[in-house]
């Protein structure tokens, strides 16, 4: 799916939605918050140690959270990031994704600011950046993050900030994602009741393909998994980082694969490819399918419930666990976020960053 | 309730009819009594609850969320009863029997409703509160006709389609007797009286097959473009059956009223003033309506044109010879002027017989029904006996527009169509085709939209104006919902014209100038055209037909109620 021109609006901050409460000084005393770290064109910029997180625009100095596409781009001068996401760039774009890579390994001092990476829990590599910035706040970027268990990934930590900047691709408390579990038992169900049809999976390249395929062999499953073309490099990345995934074969010969499982890019399903495929069940694994109006645009016959994003109540859990002085929202529903933070008494605002990509779950 | 809500989340996203017949008797075999009757009646709008409003869902919802996060949470999904089911804070504690879930809604009164409600809500997982909430509003939306529901049945083994149907009506949910014979037991006694038997069908013919019979062995008659009934009338009850076994005597008390015989007869249902018989167009209008309106009874009367006799006066003639019952069907009296008998033609040849079929009297007559004179009435669609010999189809030259994904065998493939003709400078969507063509032209029509692609929405493709489509249907009427105001009956792709430039592709008003017949009660038809979308299934007009509307109160439409001519109401075999 071609990910649309990234176009990256700042809209001036509104007034505090909770008058009755103070807002927290800076500790400094003199600069405030959004000193150290404020939205630009392209993308959130921390002037002390003067580079971006996840930019939407080629940049002498990035900071990558994870190997999304719309967060991970090619094209910097310098790129920190994990060692898996700067492996996964490096798959994705090719060696000369960026002039120079520097793995994040403990706490790294950039100019003016210390800068750690934690486990986010969203995809292979996946981090939150800790910013500590001399004489500021301690801010925490979360990237895209999921608490729930998932095999093929470190999991989320918490990180304690003075400002957590948040996600809220899931952010209407409508999203309460299901056990994964029961979501393929929802596919086996599938399985047993059409024997003959082969079942494509619709889950994106990285991570979510991965996930679904650990998730079968948890479930029980142990015939091969076939693979769209597209995802097997990244599915062998992660074999080689060691996480199990049983056999794999590529999807290449439709009349064997009756009644089996492939997994291809949604993207797919939209291209001939799937005509090779007699009467398949089209099936997608997505937070989104949580909602029949989004599976049915898609013309999904069997969606899964299988999100790496926090969802709602794991969204205002993690706020009320952290309790920072501040929140602010980068994308996804950042309405309703800032809306409950009111409710709840947690100073809250919009960042309102356009270019990431929220249909990529 | 489990087993019941994820029986309706398969059935809402299986597109295919035969995949849906398979998870609804999968369904049926694995659950026990009385929960899979209730189930079944749900799916067929056959169980009758009181109907729970959406203003009582949200002042539910008012009690228990704040209502700017419950504002955006709908605008983004869209549904009520969604939306709910979604947000609500529940904590699964076992499950509650679908049974138990019925007596519920059935026994508690409406100032306790609320509370009981909510009670079930806090009790249930996400996907067993929305089909709780889809069972309590009455409003499931599967698309699942009762007669599709009972071919489900009839899969299980045990007794047939026909067999089932003859002794359907005067069954109440949860029909344990039913259940009880499908998986062997004894075949429960005909509840009802006036019961539906199954309808005879033909199978469609041309000249050149028409030449291999004799034609002194056949008789044949005017087929005519009206709702195909049976007209039942045993004992004091009077019921009205679509050919399909719906009951749709709501519909026509003017006709019932008259039905003061003793019998079952087979004919067609017509409007018709002044004996001059009206268009199909205004037929539909007297469709899906629960009770009429005392205007609506004068302006569009309806009518019955009687072509055989089923039972008469206690006898059941259908063993007997078409001509032995052809003869006591031209003896009986039917004591109405609204009732009368469908004439045989006069041909000694099928030349003769292709004469006049090229020349019918009346505009409402679609072509000839042949009939051999010594076949018994036998329910189903027996090849041989009868014959349907319609007239030639009439098309136009349109434009593709758009195409749409199709799914099940045609997963992958473009080949569900939207096409346009010309008004001004302009094209204008007049119509949806999705079949007559075959595997390979369907290959070719896929590629030319993935070349000329302008404009992707989700699953449909906007497509540059390039191709001509020779289209052919079976009438046209006008309708409200459609931005042309005219719809086509039956359309399907005819022949693709890669020869023929678009700029001589129809124009809208070739098309206007098709429709039937000029209707006199505009005013009403508009509304019944808003009210009543009539949906066919093999084609046309689908627009809007499967839309996730949401609230309470949308009129669904027995699939069975709509088919005009044997067979033009199945959908293509497992193509969609």
């Amino acid at each position: 799916m071609p990910v649309p021109m990234p176009v990256l609006v700042l809209v001036p901050a509104p007034a505090p939605v909770c008058p009755q409460l103070v807002p927290a000084p800076a500790r400094s005393g003199l600069m405030r918050a959004d000193d150290f770290l404020y939205p630009t064109d392209a993308g959130l910029y921390c002037p002390a140690g003067d580079f971006f997180i996840d930019p939407v625009r080629p940049v002498p100095r990035a900071l990558i959270t994870h190997g999304h596409g719309d967060h991970a781009r090619s094209g910097h001068g310098a790129v920190m990031a994990t060692r898996q996401t700067l492996d996964i760039m490096a798959i994705r774009y090719g060696e000369d994704f960026c002039e120079t890579r520097q793995v994040a390994d403990g706490p790294t001092r950039v100019d003016g600011v210390e800068v750690s990476f934690h486990p986010a829990g969203h995809v292979l590599g996946s981090a939150q950046i800790r910013l500590a910035c001399d004489g500021g706040p301690v801010i925490v970027v979360s990237g895209d993050y999921c608490r729930t268990p998932n095999p093929v990934c470190a999991p989320w930590e918490p990180v304690a900030c003075d400002i957590f900047v948040t996600e809220a691709t899931f952010g209407l408390p409508v999203f309460k994602h299901p056990d994964p579990a029961a979501e393929m038992a929802k596919l086996l169900a599938s399985m047993a009741e059409f024997p003959g049809r082969a079942h494509l999976i619709g889950a994106y390249a990285l991570g979510k393909a991965q996930r679904v395929m650990a998730l079968l062999r948890a479930a029980g499953y142990d015939r091969p998994i076939h693979l769209h073309g597209a995802i097997q490099r990244l599915t062998d990345y992660h074999v080689e980082e060691g996480v199990e995934l049983g056999e794999l074969l590529p999807a290449t010969t439709p009349k064997e694969i009756e009644g089996q499982v492939v997994i291809a890019p949604p993207s797919a399903f939209a291209s001939p490819w799937v005509q090779r495929f007699r009467d398949p069940v089209i099936s997608f694994a997505s937070g989104w399918m949580a909602v029949r109006a989004r599976a049915r645009q898609r013309g999904v016959e069997l969606p899964l419930v299988i999100s790496d994003h926090v969802d709602w109540p794991q969204l205002t859990q993690t706020l009320t666990e952290l309790r920072p002085d501040e929140v602010w929202v980068t994308h996804g529903a950042e309405e309703a976020l800032v809306r409950w933070c009111a409710l709840n008494q947690l100073r809250a605002r919009p960042l309102r960053l356009v270019g990431y990509d929220e249909d990529e779950e | 309730m489990k087993d019941f809500a994820l029986l309706l989340e398969r059935l809402a996203f299986t597109p295919a009819r035969n995949a849906k017949l398979q998870i609804l008797q999968h369904y049926l075999e694995r659950t026990p009594d009385p929960d899979r009757g209730y189930a079944f009646a749900a799916l067929t709008g056959d169980l009758k609850l009181r109907a729970v409003t959406p203003g009582l869902l949200r002042g539910l919802v008012a009690e228990r969320f704040d209502e700017q996060l419950f504002a955006l949470s709908y605008d983004f999904v869209g549904d009520l009863a969604e939306t709910i089911a979604l947000i609500w804070d529940g904590e699964p504690a076992g499950d509650l029997p679908l049974t138990d879930a019925v007596h519920l809604l059935e026994t508690t009164g409406k100032a306790g409703l609320p509370a009981a409600i909510a009670g079930v809500l806090d009790r249930l997982g996400p996907s067993e509160r929305l089909a709780f909430l889809k069972l309590a509003t009455g409003n499931l939306r599967i698309g699942l006709s009762g007669r599709l529901a009972r071919t489900a049945l009839a899969q299980m083994g045990g007794p047939t389609l026909d067999e089932i149907e003859e002794v359907w009506h005067g069954l109440k949910p949860p029909y344990p007797e039913v259940f009880a014979w499908v998986t062997g037991g004894p075949r429960p006694d005909r509840a009802a009286l006036a019961p539906f038997r199954p309808v005879m069908l033909a199978t469609p013919i041309d000249l050149q097959e028409l030449r291999a019979l004799d034609p002194a062995e056949h008789v044949a008659e005017w087929k005519w473009d009206g709702i195909r009934v049976q007209a039942v009338s045993e004992g004091g009850v009077r019921r009205l059956y679509s050919r399909t076994g719906e009951d749709v005597s709501g519909a026509f008390p003017d006709l019932i009223d008259e039905m003061t015989w003793e019998g079952a007869v087979d004919g067609e249902l017509l409007v018709r003033r002044d004996g001059e018989v009206a268009s199909f167009n205004e037929l539909q209008q007297r469709l899906n309506r629960k009770t009429v309106s005392r205007a609506l009874l004068q302006s569009h009367p309806a009518g019955l044109r009687v072509y055989d006799l089923l039972v008469w006066n206690g006898e059941d003639l259908r063993p007997r010879p078409l001509m032995e019952r052809r003869a006591v069907l031209e003896a009986a009296d039917f004591g109405s002027d609204r009732i009368d008998i469908s004439a045989l033609l006069p041909f000694e040849t099928w030349d003769d017989l292709a004469a006049l079929r090229a020349d019918p009297p009346d505009a409402v007559i679609e072509g000839v029904m042949i009939k051999r004179r010594d076949a018994p009435y036998v329910g189903g669609r027996p090849r041989g006996p009868w014959f349907k010999w319609k007239r030639d189809p009439r098309v136009v030259d349109a434009v593709m527009m758009y195409a749409q994904r199709g799914h099940g065998k045609r997963s992958g493939f473009y080949s569900d169509f939207t096409f346009g003709l010309w008004s001004g400078a302009e094209l204008v969507p007049v119509g949806k085709a999705y079949f007559g063509f075959t595997d390979e032209e369907l290959r070719e029509l896929d590629r030319f939209v993935r070349n000329n692609t302008t404009e992707r929405f989700g699953p449909v493709r906007a497509v540059a104006p390039k191709l001509v489509v020779e289209v052919a249907f079976e009438g046209v009427n006008r309708s409200t919902r459609h931005k042309s105001g005219v719809a086509m009956r039956f359309p399907r792709v005819a022949r693709i014209r890669w020869d023929k430039p678009v700029a001589e592709a129809d124009r809208l008003e070739t098309l206007e100038a098709m429709i039937d017949a000029p209707n006199v009660f505009a005013a009403d038809a508009t509304r019944a055209g808003t009210r009543h979308g009539r949906t066919r299934r093999a084609g046309g007009e689908v627009a809007g037909a499967a839309r996730p509307l949401d609230g309470v109160g949308t009129p669904s439409i027995p699939a069975g109620y709509l088919p005009t001519e044997d067979g033009a109401g199945e959908p293509p075999e497992g193509g969609r």
